[in-house]
Parts: C-alpha cells; sequence; structure tokens
C-alpha cells in the first residue's frame, strides 16, 4: 500500500476509511497470505487507533484572534 | 309634599341617540382628539367593495377601531398587514350606529421599532432572493466528519455554552476554533462578517457555526444585513446557522448552507455522534477480526482436517480390501501346505536318496525307503513288487 503513514497521525476520519479499505480488501481473494497478515495486522492498528481516539478525546477550544493567532480558549465562567 | 319631592327627583332621561350625539360632540370638540397620532398593531384589517379600510389597532391591553376612508385609502401606496407596526393620524369619533369610538385614519406610516424593521426584513428578503442568494443550488453540504470547526459567537453568550456542552458530549474529537464576535447592538453585523472571514483566513476549517441565543426582532438585527448574507454566501466553509428565536428567520439563516433551530441543534447537525461512531467502529472491528491470523489459521486447519480425514478414509478402505486379498492368498496357501495334506491322511515316500517315490519301476524288493506323515517319519522295506 502506498499510502503507509504513521497511523498515530491519522484522524478518525482518515483510518476509519483504511479500515474499511481493508476490510473490503482482505474481503476480496487474496492469494498472498503474509500480504493478508500484514493487511490485518495494520488495520488491528487502526482499529486500535480509532478506539483509542474516541476514548480520549476532549473538546479543545482554542481562540482566533483578530490577527489571526490561535490562542487557548479559556471560558470566563 | 310628597308629590313635589318625587317630581324634584326626576331626571330627564336620555335617548341612546342623545347619549350618542352628546359624546360625540364633546369628543370633536377636542382639538387635541382631532389630530393624533397613534402607534400599535394592525389586526383584522378588511377592505370590502366599498373601498373603505377597516382595520384594529392595538397594543397589549387595548384596542382601537380605525376606519380610512375610500378617497384616503385609494392613496395608499402599499396595504397595511395585520400584525404590522404602524404609526396612524387622524380624528376621533363616535360611530353611534355601532356604539363605539373609532379613528377616522387620514394618514399612515410604518412605525419605529419593530414594525419598520420587520419591513426592512421583508423587503431585503425579497431583494436577495430575486437575486438567487438563497436558492437551494447554492447550498453546499457539510461535512459529516468536520476536523476543525469555527464557531461565531458571544464567547459569554448562552450559545457558546450549549455548544460546547453538545460538541464536547457529542464529538469531542473536533477541534473548535472560536472566532469571537458581538452577536447583538451596534457593530454586532461587522463583528460577525469580520470573525467568518478570519476563519476562512487563517483556521482552515471544515464548516463555521454561526449562533445566538433567541431574542426579538431588533435583538436579532445583526443577523439580517444584507452584507452578512453575502459574508455567509461568500464563504469558502460552508455555514450552518443556529440562531435561536422562536418567530422568524433570519436573513443569515436564509444564507447559510444550513439552518438548525437553536445553538445546540446547530452542533448536532454539524456533527456524528461519538455513540454513533463507535458502534459503527465495533461493526467494522468485527469485521476485520473474521481475517485474523488465527483465524486463517483455523480455517486452514479446518480445510487440513477435512483432507485428513478424506485420506485416512480412502486408507482404511484400501487396507481392508488388502485385508480380504490377504485373507484369501493365506486361505489358498493353507489348502496347498503338504503338510496340510498329510494331516489328511495320506504319506510321501521316498527313496534311501530322497526322491519321492512316485511309479513302482523306482523301487526293488527289499529296498528300503522312507515313509513321512504328518507327525513325522520312519522306515519300510518293500516286500514285493506286484
Amino acid at each position: 500500500m502506498a499510502k503507509e503513514k504513521a497511523i498515530e497521525a491519522l484522524s478518525y476520519e482518515q483510518a476509519y476509511k483504511e479500515m474499511e479499505e481493508i476490510v473490503s480488501e482482505l474481503e476480496g481473494d487474496i492469494s498472498n497470505l503474509d500480504q493478508a497478515i500484514k493487511l490485518f495486522e495494520r488495520g488491528q492498528a487502526l482499529a486500535r487507533h480509532c478506539a483509542d481516539l474516541l476514548e480520549k478525546a476532549e473538546l479543545k477550544v482554542r481562540e482566533l484572534t483578530e490577527d489571526g493567532d490561535l490562542k487557548d480558549f479559556e471560558a470566563e465562567e | 309634599m310628597e308629590q313635589l319631592s318625587f317630581l324634584a327627583q326626576v331626571r330627564p332621561v336620555w335617548s341612546v341617540s342623545q347619549l350618542s350625539g352628546y359624546l360625540r360632540s364633546l369628543i370633536e370638540a377636542q382639538p387635541s382628539l382631532q389630530d393624533v397620532w397613534v402607534q400599535g398593531e394592525i389586526s383584522n384589517f378588511s377592505r370590502p367593495k366599498s373601498g373603505h379600510w377597516y382595520f384594529t389597532l392595538k397594543d397589549r391591553n387595548a384596542q382601537l377601531p380605525c376606519v380610512m376612508w375610500r378617497s384616503t385609502a385609494e392613496l395608499q401606496s402599499r396595504l397595511p398587514q395585520d400584525g404590522e407596526a404602524l404609526e396612524v393620524h387622524g380624528g376621533l369619533s363616535v360611530y353611534e350606529a355601532g356604539g363605539r369610538y373609532q379613528l377616522y385614519v387620514d394618514q399612515i406610516r410604518v412605525g419605529g421599532g419593530e414594525g419598520a424593521l420587520y419591513q426592512q426584513f421583508m423587503e431585503l428578503k425579497t431583494h436577495l432572493e430575486a437575486e438567487g442568494l438563497f436558492a437551494p443550488e447554492r447550498k453546499r453540504l457539510t461535512p459529516a466528519w468536520p476536523r476543525r470547526l469555527g464557531l461565531v459567537t458571544s464567547p459569554s453568550g448562552a450559545a457558546m455554552h450549549d455548544i460546547t456542552q453538545t460538541l464536547a458530549r457529542r464529538f469531542p474529537l473536533v477541534e473548535v476554533i472560536l472566532a469571537p464576535a458581538k452577536v447583538q447592538g451596534n457593530g454586532a453585523s461587522i463583528q460577525i462578517e469580520a470573525a467568518i472571514r478570519r476563519l476562512n483566513h487563517y483556521a482552515k476549517v471544515d464548516v463555521i457555526l454561526l449562533a445566538r441565543g433567541g431574542g426579538s426582532l431588533e435583538d436579532l438585527a445583526a443577523f439580517n444585513s444584507e452584507r452578512l448574507a453575502r459574508t455567509i454566501a461568500a464563504s469558502q466553509a460552508p455555514v450552518i446557522c443556529g440562531v435561536g428565536h422562536e418567530t422568524d428567520f433570519t436573513i443569515a439563516d436564509f444564507a447559510a448552507d444550513l439552518r438548525a433551530p437553536t445553538p445546540t441543534a446547530a452542533a448536532e447537525l454539524a456533527t456524528p455522534s461519538v455513540a454513533d461512531l463507535a458502534a459503527a467502529l465495533q461493526t467494522l472491528t468485527r469485521q476485520l477480526a473474521r481475517h485474523s491470523p488465527a483465524a486463517m489459521v483455523l480455517r486452514e486447519r479446518q480445510r487440513l482436517d477435512e483432507f485428513g480425514l478424506r485420506v485416512s478414509r480412502a486408507l482404511r478402505q484400501n487396507i481392508q480390501l488388502q485385508r480380504a486379498g490377504l485373507a484369501g492368498i493365506q486361505a489358498r496357501l493353507v489348502a496347498l501346505n503338504p503338510a496340510a495334506v498329510l494331516e489328511r491322511g495320506y504319506a510321501v515316500v521316498s527313496t534311501q536318496q530322497g526322491e519321492t517315490v512316485r511309479r513302482r519301476g523306482q523301487v526293488e524288493p527289499g529296498e528300503k525307503l522312507k515313509v513321512r506323515v504328518s507327525d513325522g517319519q520312519f522306515g519300510v522295506r518293500v516286500e514285493a513288487k506286484d
């Protein structure tokens, strides 16, 4: 696969999409067992990454200043 | 005396017409009541065939019947609408036949406040609509999974709170970029426009939420500006407008790609829910698991097992065949064993030299021979050859 990126860098959406591709590839005819195992292992890592992202996600709010800078937003409550 | 005192108590009795006429003359004699401006909301507007206009002007606590004669009504550029806030001018009088006072209106103008705003709103809406700014084909799809969400609202407002709460619960994966803006009062509209432009320019957001809590038409004036409508239409990122208000849409609602009834609903429309995502992920993970090496090995093993079974079944059959064959051969061998013949009582006679005696010419009288029976042998002598 050409686009083997580091999994940690993938967004949820990217990881999920790649996982879908892998599953459909595995469901097709793969003659090469090695290849199948490699795909499976990447799929598993992607699944873990996705589950991780879902679990650990915490809403992050940043403020865009008038100069176009981003700074952490603190709610005034 | 009694009769006199009775007479003294007698009051004149009015006819209805007399009383009404008296009232009318009193009212019409008051200059201040003949030249009044009254403001209120139009209701029950009607225009019968006569061409006169009849309507009621009202506010929260009172109502005033109004008439505008055809001669004046014909000169008006537009028909008043029910619910419209107007200011009317005229003189007050009594309509004796109906037993009520009413205002004979000779001028109508759009009132200040809500009425004027509403009219401006309608005019702007018609104008932009005609231009095609609100056309359905202009609307862009908002992304299913936004990564970066731009938020234009007041940081201290209820909308801000509602939206961050909703996003935190529903889709905390999203990164929120807040571009603060006043959402009410002087300059609010310009701040909102600037915030939208800033988000597009600096922040590479996938979608923009424009939100504020509910309010009156006046409170929402910032969302009814033509420039804001054009800024929304020109935004690179699709815009979801969530302005909480009970009654009408704002111009911003029409210009936005998606309209939500409240800020919370806007946040929901902008994002998938984590629960849905988790369910989808689980399904996909199960699908993947069917292709795990362990599962593949199991499947391979099963195939091997099946193969093995077939082989051994074949082998077993073969062995049985072989056994059957062997038994036959053995039986035949047994039958052919000379010892078995001896068992049955036959004997083998041989010369001293070990030659099996088959013919009488082979032996001489007096010759010693060997006789073999089943359990051994013994010697004999030929006595005679007859």
